[in-house]
């Protein structure tokens, strides 16, 4: 295999199907999730009402992006922040990079920012020769692992505990002693606790931009996000434009919906405001604070019918529930974003042309709308996809071809009824006791899955003979 | 008296006339005068599905010239009534001639179990099948036409049938249409542990609303060398159940 074929989506998808060890970390995390949420969900009432807001704050604010991000940026340098725009995800590395070396610093925390990853953060900082601490246990993992995130939640998903043990032994200064988990998390504490102190910039991403006061909300279950922002002379957050609120309600509105349908917890340990650098009398707190509004496609999604897909609140929900995602996991999709959100975005970051697989590697089955606490409408985004690929003219000849002759023939009823009837008499050649094991054209079915035996005549003749019979 | 088109599904035509034999029996039974108009083939979902807009939408105005005229119409599959009762009228979103036609006949348009449940009351009687049996609901039915109260209903009054509850009775089976054609991998790894879990129940039958779900789940449990035999839900309502499964054909 030559390597640009080993980096298909269908290389990638069949070798992670190949992977039990794969599949038994995926289901143990995403089971557990899809459960939680669950419960979640049954024990608010007010769900379905709350998720018709949050759609509707999303909506609002995507319609006046412009003013909510002037409002945004006079509230955040009121508060003495310092406010870049950086239109693509080159631009917002080099904004980040510039101001780390202006700040003369030499390793930098980062705590976990999807924005950052689709933005390309971490190789920036490593190119730039910035030593890079990642302070989420998982991202740790991913780091000491030379490894790519495989979920937004769970960046780790795709390890098993007994991988991450092994890592750890393997890594840490100071490894644990048995592989229980709370020696794990001590052991990742003793190693992370030293890079806390030592970081020079501190790093990390917003879930709200709270536009009426210019405060920058973030949420995390370990406390990294508080480490690594209030340590460091200088805290950079870097956010997608679309993470615009007008208000702290707003923010609360959307905050109850996106733990419940993450992690099915009613709030995440950590909920935390940042509002500009460290004042006068002030415990702790960075001396400089910037804000880095990213774009990089955004803008561009409101004119290509993806305008709803900016809602999305990057909880994984609909990864968790995925059929796809969880036989595969989050690699085999290739782009930063996995699963069907990333399904939708991946064409827009890194184009249609080699994502086109992800959007049609999907059933529609639709259950990823259904639980999506914004009701972002998935299937009918990747269809709009898969609309655009036939007109561009990147899906494949074969498949054309065979959707035009099918076409033709299903537009002449008295065609069809004529190739129906030789196709059946043409099948029931292949079966043996009802069922069909192997079917030349169709092996990707018959390789795992019987196919049953065609009737010996059509409904449509059976039925018009019956009438006939019947002298109607 | 109810004027009702039959929409048989091109699955059915082919694969299993028995199912939409049982369709029109029983809206016979609840008391329709049925038709199968002789010009209809597929509902275009294919194409739809594929992106082929320009194929959809002229095999979609075939559909609605062949069915307008009807009181309803009715289809033995989840799938292909949402096809034509939510995706038509996207299809003419920019056509409003065929727009307002493909509207009207939206709103005319329902799935089979769901029909007789909902707009007929029909309730089978007489109908008897000593056996137990698990649903699985098949995704277009349940979330773009949101049915799932009415086939457990309408099975609740089959007398001798056990309904056993499928464990994760949500989850797509893999089948998708062209997703197992063209991620047959992918396909045949979901439709595996689908066939785990109904395995699981023990039941004598798998019913379904849908019969390009069905194959593929029937079909899996048959490599598997399962013996839980496969029915549409209609063929059960109907009193059918005694005949061959899907795979069983003579």
């Amino acid at each position: 295999m030559t390597r640009a074929e080993a980096d298909t989506f269908k290389a990638r998808a069949g070798a992670a199907l190949a992977d039990h060890h794969l599949k038994t970390a995926i289901d143990r995390t995403t089971r557990t999730a899809r459960q939680k949420r669950e419960a979640a969900v049954a024990g608010w009432p007010g769900f379905s009402r709350a998720r018709d807001l949050g759609a509707r704050i999303k909506d609002h604010v995507i319609e006046n992006l412009d003013h909510y991000l002037i409002e945004f940026e006079r509230n955040a340098r009121a508060s003495g922040a310092i406010v870049h725009y950086a239109s693509s995800a080159g631009d917002a590395c080099q904004i980040v990079v510039r101001i780390c070396r202006d700040a003369k610093a030499r390793t930098v925390t980062r705590s976990k920012s999807m924005l950052g990853e689709e933005i390309g953060l971490p190789h920036a900082l490593d190119e730039a020769g910035l030593g890079r601490v990642e302070t989420d246990l998982a991202e740790h993992i991913v780091q000491l692992a030379h490894d790519r995130p495989s979920h937004i939640i769970w960046p780790a998903l795709h390890r098993t505990r007994e991988d991450i043990a092994a890592l750890f032994r393997e890594h840490h200064h100071t490894p644990q002693n048995s592989d229980d988990i709370p020696a794990m998390v001590a052991s990742a504490r003793r190693q992370l606790r030293g890079g806390f102190l030592a970081a020079d910039v501190g790093i990390s991403g917003a879930n709200f931009l709270i536009a009426d006061s210019g405060a920058v909300c973030t949420v995390t279950n370990e406390g990294n996000a508080e480490l690594t922002t209030t340590i460091p002379r200088v805290h950079i957050v870097t956010a997608g434009i679309e993470k615009l609120v007008p208000s702290l309600p707003h923010a609360f509105a959307l905050l109850r919906l996106l733990v419940r349908s993450a992690t099915g917890a009613d709030i995440t340990q950590y909920t935390t405001f940042h509002c500009g650098p460290k004042r006068a009398g002030d415990l702790d707190g960075p001396e400089a604070f910037h804000i880095v509004l990213v774009d990089n496609g955004r803008a561009r999604m409101l004119g290509q019918g993806l305008a709803e897909m900016l809602r999305c609140l990057r909880c994984g929900a609909c990864m968790n529930h995925c059929v796809v995602y969880n036989e595969i996991g989050g690699h085999a999709y290739g782009g930063v974003y996995p699963g069907p959100m990333g399904a939708v975005l991946t064409p827009v970051l890194d184009g249609l042309e080699t994502s086109r697989d992800l959007v049609h590697a999907c059933t529609l089955n639709g259950r990823c709308q259904e639980v999506c606490p914004v009701d972002i409408p998935l299937p009918a985004m990747l269809r709009g996809w898969r609309e655009k690929s036939w007109a561009q003219g990147l899906e494949p000849v074969t498949q054309r071809s065979f959707i035009g002759l099918w076409a033709f023939v299903v537009t002449r009823p008295r065609l069809y009824r004529l190739g129906a009837g030789l196709a059946i008499k043409t099948l029931r050649l292949f079966a043996r006791d009802g069922w069909i094991r192997a079917l030349p054209l169709a092996s990707g079915w018959t390789s795992t899955r019987d196919f049953p035996k065609p009737a010996r005549r059509t409904f449509m003749a059976q039925y018009q003979a019956q009438k006939r019979n019947r002298g109607l | 008296m109810r004027k009702v088109g039959l929409f048989v599904t091109c699955l059915a035509d082919l694969f299993r006339p028995r199912t939409a034999f049982a369709a029109a029996a029983l809206l016979e039974r609840a008391g329709c005068d049925v038709e199968v108009p002789r010009l209809q083939t597929c509902c275009g979902q294919p194409a739809y599905n594929s992106g082929d807009t320009q194929n959809a939408r002229r095999i979609a105005r075939r559909v609605i010239s062949a069915f307008e005229t009807f009181d309803y119409v009715v289809a033995p599959s989840g799938s292909c009534a949402g096809t034509i009762k939510l995706h038509y009228p996207d299809l003419f979103a920019d056509d409003p001639a065929w727009r307002t036609r493909a509207e009207n006949l939206a709103a005319r348009t329902c799935e089979i179990v769901s029909f007789l449940a909902d707009v007929c009351s029909y309730s089978p009687r007489d109908v008897a099948l000593a056996a137990s049996a698990t649903y699985h609901d098949t995704c277009s039915g349940l979330r773009e036409l949101k049915i799932e109260r009415q086939p457990r209903a309408l099975l609740s009054s089959v007398k001798g049938l056990r309904l056993i509850p499928l464990p994760d009775v949500q989850s797509c089976c893999g089948f998708g249409g062209t997703f197992c054609v063209k991620y047959p991998s992918i396909s045949n790894a979901i439709v595996d542990e689908k066939a785990t879990n109904i395995e699981s129940t023990k039941a004598d039958l798998l019913l379904g609303g849908d019969l390009g779900c069905l194959m593929n789940m029937a079909g899996k449990l048959r490599r598997r060398g399962s013996a839980i035999r496969a029915f549409h839900v209609a063929e059960i309502l109907a009193g059918m159940g005694d005949g061959p499964a899907i795979g069983e054909e003579p």
